[in-house]
């Protein structure tokens, strides 16, 4: 168990890299506390399994340091370092026993067999795979071999840190719930820091303490769920998390008001304006946006989708498109409906970011 | 029970039956007609049962021959697979350098079979060969006309430079299809670059390697070309392997009946060593289950 410090960490895969762009992974510091659960969530190819690689060895970082427990590690190698790493895709070694597969990470470490004994013999039962111990590993499930995957990280009682790279993916959707569930309460049991890449927010709001969210090699916000959710600090926060994803759409801000196409909208903060070269944008919740008749933006209700908890109206406003989420049995008006934002959940984005305001005086 | 029988579907495999029976069964009929007859010339045949079988298992002759063969193939298998797995190991996986090693390798392969035995010929001669003079002017005492050992060496050694890259690509195949995850799994698990390799690259390329051991087996059980070419199955009798021996037999001394019964007893052996090798293998990789 450690406390894993990144600083100034950034990886570059080419020799030269040119600009921001060059870079896989974007400068970052970060530190992943002692006995933390994380979830790294983010689009394919947004650089989770780089920083995972960069943080258990297997891909040497071409700047910043990565240091464990205050031990600078970044040159160490691997097998140096003690972390336990599950891959995506079933690892398995084909000619050994389910009880070999367990054992090898420990074998290998000189660990003495009686240990070695006890220790596979407790992640078996945890895996709920003490009946299938004696036979090769081969013949088995993809299920069951992602879990002798999930062993192998699990049986090291020294790791400083387990890390989940996308683990669940060939896993059958109900076998998914239960295994996630598994790794949550051996998360509390055991006290290892854990750090799960996934791009499915499902699974990082379900595992995770802190989710970090990710976007082309740049951390863009880190905080729990409920923060994710309420203040996205970047648009694509926004509609990455969510279903739907947050309404984001252009508005010239100016103090307490926001214009879109000419109607204005109260803000509960006070922002200056912004320079004009800047983007400026307005996102609310679709679960923060009322459709009632005859008030707040005049909207056109194109469809209103049914998904069985609750409804999603698609609204047009202009060119625009407005989601909003209402309980079951909503009745929307036929016509001129208008769409009414809470004030409180409205966040302000400079060019994807977000901005705070200053309270305002006459709120 | 209740699958229809529809005997029109004989007519379907029919072209392939008359394939084989024209490529395969024929020539071999033929071969089983001459092996239990005796002829004087004059195209008289005078019905002789299994007694060229009973003189051919008998023979001293045929036995050594056998031996040499024998000796030769497990000379071949122990040296070219191990070797073949070493080059396929170290040939690199990524970037120009692999273009380079296929085309290299895969040349030795696209020489025919009695070019491969004039180049070592001429190679290993004492007066002209780069290799027989270089080692003679070493102080070596190297002939391969005069000393079986020689010989033998020779025509290893050229077996070798010949067939080691079939083995090494097939390896290779098998190597490459390995996923980086695997590697990368067993960094994490702490591996030496021995439980690499036992646990890891071995049982990914059983299978290429059950193909490498039974072609290398057949293919050097029925050389023929190249040591013919080399040392023409001298000297003496020393590099005289079965098949040298029956084309002796077959086409030098017209003995029909004896050869003809020579090369049935080839083919089975052949024929069930390979299977020996086959059960043996698939056995070994299901683990004896």
């Amino acid at each position: 168990m450690a406390r894993i410090d990144l600083r100034n960490l950034a990886h570059a895969y080419g020799p030269n890299p040119q600009g921001p762009s060059g870079y896989a992974l974007k400068p970052l510091n970060h530190t992943w506390e002692d006995g933390g659960a994380y979830a790294l969530l983010g689009p394919s190819g947004c650089g989770k399994t780089t920083l995972l690689n960069i943080i258990s060895g297997l891909i040497t970082p071409s700047h910043g340091q990565v240091v464990f427990d205050g031990v600078d590690v970044t040159s160490m190698p691997t097998e140096a370092r003690n972390i336990a790493q599950v891959f995506q895709f079933p690892v398995i070694y084909d000619t050994m026993t389910v009880y070999d597969n367990l054992a090898f990470p420990l074998r290998n470490r000189r660990v003495p067999e009686p240990a070695v004994d006890a220790r596979v013999r407790e992640i078996a039962t945890m895996l709920e795979m003490t009946d299938v111990l004696d036979k090769r590993a081969r013949g088995l499930t993809a299920d069951a071999k992602q879990k002798i995957s999930l062993g192998r990280g699990l049986v090291r009682s020294d790791v400083a840190a387990i890390l989940f790279d996308e683990p669940l993916t060939v896993i059958d959707p109900q076998l998914k719930w239960q295994l996630r569930s598994q790794l949550k309460q051996l998360h509390k049991k055991s006290g290892y820091t854990m750090v799960y890449v996934t791009h499915d927010q499902t699974e990082a709001l379900t595992f995770a303490d802190k989710v970090v969210v990710m976007l082309e090699g740049e951390v863009v916000q880190m905080g729990t769920p409920a923060e994710l959710f309420e203040r996205p600090a970047h648009t694509f926060v926004g509609y990455f998390i969510g279903s739907p994803g947050m309404n984001v759409f252009a508005a010239d801000v100016d103090g307490t008001v926001a214009t879109v196409d000419g109607t204005p909208i109260r803000l509960p903060r006070a922002y200056g304006k912004a320079q004009a070269d800047r983007k400026v944008e307005l996102g609310i919740r679709p679960e923060f946006v009322r459709v009632a008749r005859g008030e707040g933006l005049p909207v056109t209700i194109r469809k209103v989708e049914d998904v069985g908890s609750y409804k999603i109206a698609r609204l047009t406003f202009g060119n625009r498109e407005i989601a909003a989420v209402a309980p079951e049995g909503t009745e929307f008006p036929a016509d001129g409906a208008g769409a009414i934002f809470d004030p409180a959940h409205l966040n302000v984005y400079v060019d994807g970011h977000l901005v705070d305001g200053a309270p305002a005086r006459e709120a | 029970m209740d699958k229809p029988i529809n005997q029109k579907a004989w007519f379907l495999v029919l072209p392939v039956l008359l394939l084989v029976a024209f490529s395969a069964v024929i020539p071999l009929m033929t071969v089983v007609n001459y092996s239990v007859q005796d002829t004087f010339g004059n195209n008289e045949f005078f019905w002789a049962g299994t007694a060229w079988f009973e003189e051919m298992l008998r023979s001293p002759r045929f036995h050594q021959a056998l031996a040499r063969n024998l000796i030769f193939s497990a000379i071949i298998l122990v040296i070219q697979i191990p070797l073949g797995i070493v080059v396929a190991l170290s040939m690199p996986r990524k970037g120009v350098g692999v273009s380079i090693c296929l085309v290299l390798m895969a040349l030795p392969l696209l020489i025919p079979w009695n070019v491969v035995g004039t180049i070592w010929q001429v190679f290993g001669r004492v007066d002209i060969g780069l290799l027989g003079h270089t080692l003679e002017a070493l102080g070596i005492d190297y002939n391969y006309v005069r000393d079986p050992l020689d010989a033998w060496f020779t025509i290893i050694i050229m077996d070798v430079w010949h067939w080691t890259s079939l083995v090494a690509l097939l390896c290779y195949a098998g190597l490459v299809s390995i996923p980086e995850a695997y590697y990368q799994a067993a960094r994490i698990d702490g591996a030496s670059r021995w439980a690499v390799f036992r646990y890891i690259q071995l049982p990914k390329m059983n299978r290429v390697l059950l193909i490498a051991v039974l072609l290398r087996f057949m293919d050097s059980f029925m050389i023929y070309t190249e040591p013919f070419v080399v040392t023409g199955g001298g000297p003496g009798n020393s590099t005289t392997v079965l098949s040298i021996d029956l084309v002796k037999l077959a086409v030098g001394q017209f003995d029909l009946g004896p050869a003809a019964a020579m090369s049935i007893i080839y083919f089975l052996i052949v024929l069930l060593l390979s299977w020996v090798f086959y059960t043996v293998m698939t056995n070994y990789e299901r683990g004896g289950q």
